[in-house]
């Protein structure tokens, strides 16, 4: 029930003042750019590190390294398959 | 790194879709929570790779599917108002009440706006000081925390022309309340990749722990998918339940204790009626008294009047997976996606809608009963100018 | 022209202040001899071949937006109607219902657009209507453009003619402009690359058609309601089957990322300066080849192909090669959370 899509952080801006400047992040994918609000983040993100934007929030601050794991962990399955000789065809 | 690129490719969910085929050695039915979960596999075609024996049914985890009729109500009653700007979530727009919906009421001269954030209904808020904007704040553990910073950050403003009517749910219990039902079976859950980021994996520990439930939180692109239904399909193979977590990237044991410090401080549990469900206890989430000046039904004196499901709507039944969308008397006939009845053909991702949509290529198999109603005529296209 | 000043009744009434709105405004921008002479209508000569005529109202919102506006798009969505049959455009009326308060401002710079779009296309605006209503009777401003073209009775180009077989090929980029309004409408504050693809096709088509007639089975424009929704239009119409190949869909990696944040479909929303071409399968790479050397269809490429079943369905191989059936659009696109 929830879209929300990684994108990296490019800039931090505000932080001095919750009212009239609160901290936010300035995103960018593919040379697409949002402001997201940081209040529900895990925790502040660095420039350079990814968020995981919904309804303009970050959700959650992860590094290159977290998104690889998952990564990391399929492709090792399918180097396994590849060994026993069971990696099929590209399906029709 | 490209997620879309490298989790959307073949190199990475040809093996799992393999290993799936290769692990499955008796039917399993698994539930997805989450109707964004449901919308990806429809989107990506996931279904039409399963091998057959892989039962997937739609959960409750579709926001617009179970609020309740009388909430659409009060939200269409707030449109009316003269003074009332509605600022909602695009996927609030077409669901119907008992009469009408917001996009109705729009073009009944209602000011109904869509915003992508609840953040932005501020904005709209100071730019019209002589209007009231009102957002009807639904969604789950991933959303109600950006409402609750909203409220906050409103309260910082002093606004006095906002407003929320409270209408978000919590996941633990209604997946509780559904399990505890005999009718429901069910091997599996593919549980919500964020919802579970906020209230953490071992959220679910309890289900595995009391109905025995294999569990495991996913991710939304296919391969994250297809990672976690094949997580699921092991764990009923080997009866070894658990709750497992696919999805480490986002999600993590304990979750997001911020985002949790944010819904307590604006938010209280309470008991909350489920379209198709009935109520369950503590399952929803409404305003602290510190914060009533944002409650729109108490500040416009609006109540939200119980309702009752269309006569012959099996909603309930097929939100519990013990019925599927061509046994229901209303499928395809009175009820299309054109004009839903009830709250699983309302939204894309509610099971009737998704099924209703679903197809592979002609061969492909299909997970149900075939009927003459899951195969749409050509329709008219009735396409509105934006 | 002061920023204030605005449209009023007295524009329409066909009086004074209509003459001076028609010669100072009009005339300024749209400049073909037969609207100067402000006949009651325009003669066009004569021609030969099979007379082809098309009509689109425009009431967009925004009226502005990167990449064009509703002059724009009234001229180039017209000029490509006729472009879809094979008709050579040859003019265009432009008839105009504005709302009384209108900027002046406004309606200049759309009338201008249109004058700079026509004239670039060789599409001249011949004849046209001007209307005031009064405040609240119209949405700003609506717009209609009709448009008049010549077809050589030597092809038949008709969403009815596709074969199984033939291939499916679409001559650019998807969702552009859909993308464009729906990020406006639904108050997403992005910025980016993200702009409309509005431009007239009839040169596109002239040279697919003098390459091969014969060969160019249907072309269609995937206006409102998208890819999705015009392929299953034309899959009914030639009764038969289309399946289309998700890898293969040029699409441009900003428009995806937006799509993906509004949690819009990209398959389903509006092109306006694209066509699919429906052509025989032995053609279609010397087809590609030709529209990518014409800036018009730089990204064009070969997605789809259409299959002997004639049940009038189209579905989509995804990236991960599952199958997923398309359907026509119901309602308008809406953003989404979940």
């Amino acid at each position: 029930m929830c879209l929300a899509i990684p994108m990296q952080v490019v800039e931090l801006k505000g932080g001095s003042d919750e009212l009239f400047d609160p901290p936010v992040a300035l995103v960018e994918s593919d040379g697409i750019r949002k402001e997201i609000r940081l209040e529900m983040a895990d925790r502040i993100p660095a420039v350079g590190e990814y968020v995981i934007i919904h309804a303009g929030f970050a959700i959650r601050t992860l590094t290159e390294e977290d998104a690889e794991y998952n990564l990391r962990l399929m492709r090792q399955m399918a180097e396994a398959l590849e060994r026993e000789g069971r990696l099929p065809g590209v399906p029709e | 790194m490209k997620v879309a690129d490298v989790f959307r490719s073949r190199e990475i969910t040809a093996p799992l879709v393999e290993e799936i085929r290769a692990t499955l050695t008796r039917p399993v039915r698994i539930m997805e929570v989450c109707g964004t979960h449901t919308m990806a596999i429809f989107r990506h075609g996931i279904r039409s790779l399963l091998p057959e024996g892989i039962t997937l049914l739609s959960g409750p985890g579709c926001p617009v599917c179970v609020t309740p009729a009388g909430h659409i109500d009060a939200f269409i009653a707030a449109a009316r108002l003269p003074q009332v700007t509605i600022a909602t979530f695009g996927d609030l727009i077409r669901v119907p009440g008992s009469t009408g919906s917001l996009a109705a009421a729009r073009a009944a001269g209602a000011r109904v706006e869509i915003v992508y954030s609840p953040m932005d209904t501020l904005l709209l808020a100071q730019k019209e000081p002589k209007r009231t904007v009102l957002f009807p704040a639904i969604g789950f553990e991933t959303t109600a925390p950006t409402i609750a910073a909203t409220i906050l950050q409103a309260e910082r403003m002093g606004l006095t022309n906002f407003l929320i009517i409270a209408a978000c749910k919590t996941m633990p219990g209604a997946l509780e309340a559904l399990l505890a039902d005999p009718q429901l079976q069910v091997d599996g859950l593919l549980c919500p990749g964020h919802v579970s980021a906020i209230i953490g994996a071992d959220a679910y520990r309890p289900l595995t722990d009391t109905y025995g439930l294999a569990c495991t939180v996913a991710g939304f692109e296919p391969a994250d998918i297809l990672a976690g239904l094949l997580s699921l399909v092991k764990q009923c193979t080997a009866q070894t339940p658990e709750v497992a977590n696919c999805y480490t990237r986002a999600v993590t044991a304990t979750g997001n204790s911020k985002a949790r410090a944010l819904l307590d401080a604006v938010f209280v549990p309470a008991d909350s009626e489920w379209r198709g469900l009935g109520t369950i206890p503590a399952s929803g989430l409404v305003l602290r008294e510190k914060y009533q000046q944002f409650d729109g039904l108490r500040q416009l004196g609006i109540a939200v009047q119980p309702t009752e499901e269309p006569k012959g709507c099996r909603c309930g039944a097929i939100l519990k997976g013990c019925l599927l969308p061509p046994d229901c008397p209303l499928y395809g006939t009175a009820c299309t996606p054109l004009q839903p009845v009830g709250p699983c053909m309302v939204s894309n991702e509610g099971t009737c809608a998704a099924y209703y949509r679903y197809s592979g290529t002609a061969e492909d198999r299909r997970s149900a009963t075939t009927t003459a109603a899951t195969v749409p005529k050509p329709l008219e296209s009735t396409i509105t100018n934006p | 022209m002061k920023a204030d000043a605005i449209v009023s009744l007295d524009h329409g009434s066909g009086g004074l202040a209509s003459q001076k709105l028609i010669s100072n405004l009009f005339l300024k921008y749209l400049t073909s001899p037969q609207l100067r002479d402000l006949e009651d209508c325009a003669m066009l000569g004569e021609f030969a071949g099979r007379i082809a005529l098309s009509t689109d109202s425009y009431v967009v919102d925004p009226l502005f937006f990167p990449g064009g506006d509703i002059g724009e798009l009234a001229v180039h969505g017209t000029i490509n109607d006729l472009a879809m049959r094979g008709a050579r455009p040859i003019a265009l009326s432009l008839a105009l219902i504005i709302e009384e308060g209108f900027s002046l401002q406004d309606l200049e710079r759309i009338i201008a657009s249109v004058g700079r779009c026509s004239e670039s296309a060789g599409v001249a605006v011949v004849t046209g209507d001007t209307k005031v209503v009064p405040r609240g009777k119209a949405d700003g401003i609506f717009l209609n453009t009709t448009g008049i073209g010549i077809a050589s009775h030597r092809y038949d180009i008709s969403g009815k003619n596709a074969l199984p077989g033939d291939a499916v090929i679409l001559s650019g980029t998807l969702a552009d402009h859909g993308i464009t309004i729906m990020s406006r409408q639904a108050g997403i504050d992005i910025t980016g690359d993200i702009h409309s693809d509005t431009q007239p096709l009839h040169r596109l088509v002239a040279c697919l058609l003098e390459e091969d007639a014969g060969a160019v089975h249907v072309l269609r424009d995937p206006t409102r309601g998208g890819l999705a929704t015009t392929l299953c239009e034309i899959a009914h119409a030639s009764e038969v089957s289309i399946i289309i190949d998700e890898e293969r869909l040029p699409i441009r990696p900003a428009v995806n990322t937006a799509c993906e944040m509004i949690g819009l479909d990209p398959l389903y929303l509006a092109n306006e300066g694209k066509c699919i071409i429906i052509c025989e399968q032995e053609c279609a790479d010397a087809l590609v080849q030709l529209l990518r050397r014409l800036p018009e269809g730089r990204d064009a490429a070969l997605i789809g192909r259409v299959e002997e079943n004639n049940s009038g369905r189209v579905s989509l191989t995804t990236r991960i090669g599952g199958s997923r059936l398309l359907e026509p659009l119901t309602g308008q696109p809406l953003p989404r959370i979940c």
